[in-house]
């Protein structure tokens, strides 16, 4: 196998034999054919068409379902790795909780000047109609997926938190079940952490989230955008998984101060919906009054304590790109901790000095939107064109405040099965957090990313990127 | 069960059985251009009439031929009653009711539309038609069969079958209404071989040749075939047949909910205008007007269904 020069490979380290945790895949491998695999990989492609495990991308003609391309190469973490990786990861999404109550009450962080006043003031992602409102439980962020890369052997990085509604879990789900069907023997060979628990505990935390006038058993819902948004197997595939109806804002009402959906005997109360619809589309008569897609009226029930929503309204201030910068001052503030997990440096390009290094260095650093997601409106320096470069000092010159600057990560490697063998391929991992009164559960695994083309480092499903299965193994 | 998922599952299961019908009528069509020496234009005209899409066919050729109407009817995607459009929509619905299906019902209707895709993908020669129709009247029984052997005896199979039966009956009545004059007494062609190639194209359409060989031997007359398809309850494509399985799986509902609803009244009287009848009586009031107040009712009481259940809100 070729090895990427300077980048930390996950299943050679530095050497020619396998890091620990590969060493029982690699046995196994050693015995196999390229031909063998290269089948089985086909035979992945088909399953996944025929279950309909899909995406629709938007904008594209024709064929606008894809399917996001799967690697049988599995992504391994040791039980050890993953052992500190869990604690980072809780104790960041228990400082994010308690960041989420502070910043729409007392705002503590605020006036102990941690955090400057106008990064919330004036962003977006802050909605005023929180300020005061103790969502069930206090519980802000119920579901978290937090994006990891790592660029050494111990070196692990928080690349972002998406505290509002991460995708992406179903595919894990999938890729182990996948896994599974084409290789039962690697899993009687190698201990790996079970993941198919996922829907059930999921199930189970966002019930215990539900409001406390909610007697009897929770009853959940998930809401969908539709049958067109880019996520809809995902929303179809956890309501089939916890058994939880899979309802559009058109199913759903106010009746008699619930959220109820419209069923063929009636109308139905709901006492947790599990949104996957954005802030702004949730409620036409609190928010974006064009929106068809939420339920008119769901933030009056919802601040008189009559539905839990997942995630409550608002958490994106948290994952927002320009708090992010100050992740380890407000895990230290909130937990009086120094973070476990790093934060990649980050100018904010709000701030003059930062935006001269930015200008000054556009071909070394990676610069993002604040607001953007999935890849786009993002300048990889180093992979830009000159023309592409000069396109985004305008746009950057134009609004500082709407970027950040990162430098370029020597992402680790992992390799994917290519028609000659393996090859070392970019990943970033993003494991499933949920949180409820009773706890935090991390799914042990999550979804790594893998970016398919040689060399890039854009790992995301919209443009080239693909999964592979991601084993935690029994220690 | 939300009243989306009901309505969901209903029309799925109504584009499912209109697209076998479909196919089943390109079917006796090409069959007859094939006989017939005569041109075949007639009888295509009278497929295009069946699935009242005469207007917009118009609009798309100027002629009217095996071609014309073939492509039309099986793949062209701006024809909302084409199969694949209705492939098309069937797999848009599943996966709206997807929480609703087993596993192997969503993976029946996915490769379903995955195969028709593929062999609709560019314009159907002569010889490719038959196997072509055959895989388009395979599939979608591949999907009834995930149905009848993996899904649960409950509502959700009850709102499948009650659409499945509902378009089947609109579809045997459009044939009937569509071919009356042949069955209706007349000096002309009686016992020619044309009365017989036009009626075993309507047993053809229904799928009913065999059956109706073995009730009635060679004993072919216009009158006891519109028994056959209107009143006898044997057939599974008959009136009668389609009427009592719609009263059976609404019962079935007004059972689980403990609640009966206006459709009940308007799916029983339509059985029973059917059962209390007779084939001179029916044509004494005269067969069309029987069939088109039958489509009337047929149509209404799927409207009643969607109003009682919420389907739309």
């Amino acid at each position: 196998m070729d090895r990427a020069g300077g980048f930390f490979d996950e299943m050679l380290g530095g050497g020619e034999t396998a890091r620990p945790p590969y060493s029982g895949f690699c046995d196994w491998l050693a015995g196999e054919e390229t031909a063998r695999l290269n089948k089985k990989s086909k035979e992945a492609e088909t399953f996944f068409r025929r279950t309909g495990i899909t995406f629709n991308v938007y904008g594209a003609e024709g064929a606008n379902e894809r399917l996001i391309p799967f690697d049988i190469v599995p992504r391994i973490i040791s039980g050890r790795e993953w052992a500190r990786l869990s604690r980072g990861i809780e104790q960041r999404v228990r400082a994010i909780n308690a960041f989420l109550y502070d910043i729409y009450h007392r705002q503590e962080i605020l006036r102990s000047g941690r955090v400057p006043v106008d990064l919330i003031a004036d962003n977006e992602a802050f909605l005023p109609k929180m300020i005061g409102v103790a969502p069930p439980g206090n519980v802000y962020t119920h579901i978290v997926g937090t994006d990891i890369v790592r660029t050494g052997e111990d070196e692990f990085y928080v690349l972002e938190d998406n505290a509002r509604t991460p995708s992406g879990v179903s595919y894990m789900l999938e890729n182990r079940e996948t896994m599974l069907q084409m290789f039962p023997e690697l899993f009687s060979k190698i201990r790996v952490q079970p993941v198919s628990d996922y829907p059930k505990n999921l199930r189970r935390s966002l019930a215990a989230c539900a409001p406390e006038r909610c007697d009897g058993k929770p009853v959940v819902a998930v809401l969908t955008p539709g049958i067109h948004n880019s996520a809809y197997f995902e929303h179809s595939f956890l309501a089939d998984q916890m058994g939880a109806e899979l309802v559009e804002g058109h199913d759903l009402r106010v009746v008699d101060g619930k959220i109820a959906m419209r069923t063929t005997r009636g109308y139905a109360p709901i006492d947790v919906l599990y949104r996957r619809v954005d802030d702004d589309f949730l409620d036409p008569l609190n928010f974006n009054p064009q929106s068809m897609l939420g339920v008119p009226g769901i933030m009056d029930v919802y601040r008189s304590g009559g539905i839990t929503i997942a995630n409550a309204p608002g958490t994106g201030i948290a994952d927002d790109k320009a708090i992010y910068s100050y992740m380890p001052e407000i895990v230290e503030f909130y937990t009086g901790e120094t973070a476990i997990l790093k934060n990649v440096p980050t100018w904010r390009c709000s701030e003059q000095d930062s935006l001269d290094y930015v200008l000054e260095h556009l071909t070394e650093l990676v610069v993002k939107e604040v607001h953007g997601s999935g890849g786009y409106g993002m300048l990889v320096g180093p992979a830009a064109s000159k023309r592409e470069v000069a396109a985004f000092r305008e746009k950057l010159v134009a609004k500082p405040a709407n970027y950040i600057a990162q430098p370029t990560l020597s992402l680790s490697t992992v390799p994917i099965l290519t028609r000659k063998g393996l090859a070392p391929r970019h990943v970033d991992l993003r494991p499933f957090v949920m949180v409820s009164p009773r706890g935090i559960n991390i799914t042990p695994g999550g979804l790594t990313r893998v970016a398919l083309k040689e060399g890039s480092l854009v790992v995301n499903s919209s443009q080239g990127g693909g999964t592979k299965d991601t084993w935690v193994l029994e220690e | 069960m939300l009243g989306k998922t009901a309505g969901g599952l209903y029309w799925m299961f109504r584009y499912f059985e209109r697209s076998e019908n479909t196919a089943r009528l390109v079917d006796a069509g090409f069959r007859m251009s094939l006989t017939r020496s005569a041109s075949d234009q007639d009888e295509w005209m009278s497929v295009i009439q069946t699935t009242s899409i005469r207007e917009a066919f118009e609009e798309r050729h100027d002629e009217v031929n095996t071609a014309t109407v073939t492509d039309f009817l099986l793949r062209d995607m701006t024809n909302p009653t084409s199969v694949m459009s209705i492939v098309e929509a069937a797999r848009n619905n599943a996966r709206l009711v997807r929480t609703a299906l087993t596993r192997e019902v969503w993976e029946a209707v996915n490769e379903c539309w995955i195969t028709l895709k593929d062999a609709l993908a560019r314009p159907v020669r002569d010889r490719e038609l038959p196997a072509t129709l055959a895989l388009i009247r395979q599939q979608s029984a591949l999907v009834r069969a995930a149905l009848h052997g993996t899904m649960l005896r409950n509502e959700i199979y009850d709102f499948a079958r009650i659409g499945t039966f509902l378009e089947r009956a609109d579809n045997t009545a459009r044939i009937l209404d569509v071919k009356y004059y042949v069955l209706l007494p007349s000096v002309m062609h009686v016992g020619s071989s044309l009365d017989n190639v036009q009626w075993e194209t309507i047993l053809r359409s229904v799928s009913a040749q065999r059956a109706y060989r073995w009730l009635n031997a060679d004993d072919i007359s216009a009158r006891s075939i519109a028994e056959f398809l209107i009143l006898d309850r044997r057939l599974p494509r008959s009136l009668a047949f389609c009427a009592t399985k719609i009263v059976d799986n609404l019962q079935f509902l007004a059972d689980d909910y403990g609640e009966r609803h206006a459709c009940h009244d308007a799916a029983e009287a339509l059985v029973s205008r059917l059962r209390d009848n007779t084939v001179d009586a029916i044509f004494d009031i005269g067969l069309h007007e029987f069939i088109e107040q039958f489509i009337r009712d047929n149509n209404a009481l799927g409207q009643q269904i969607e109003q009682d259940y919420r389907f739309n809100g």
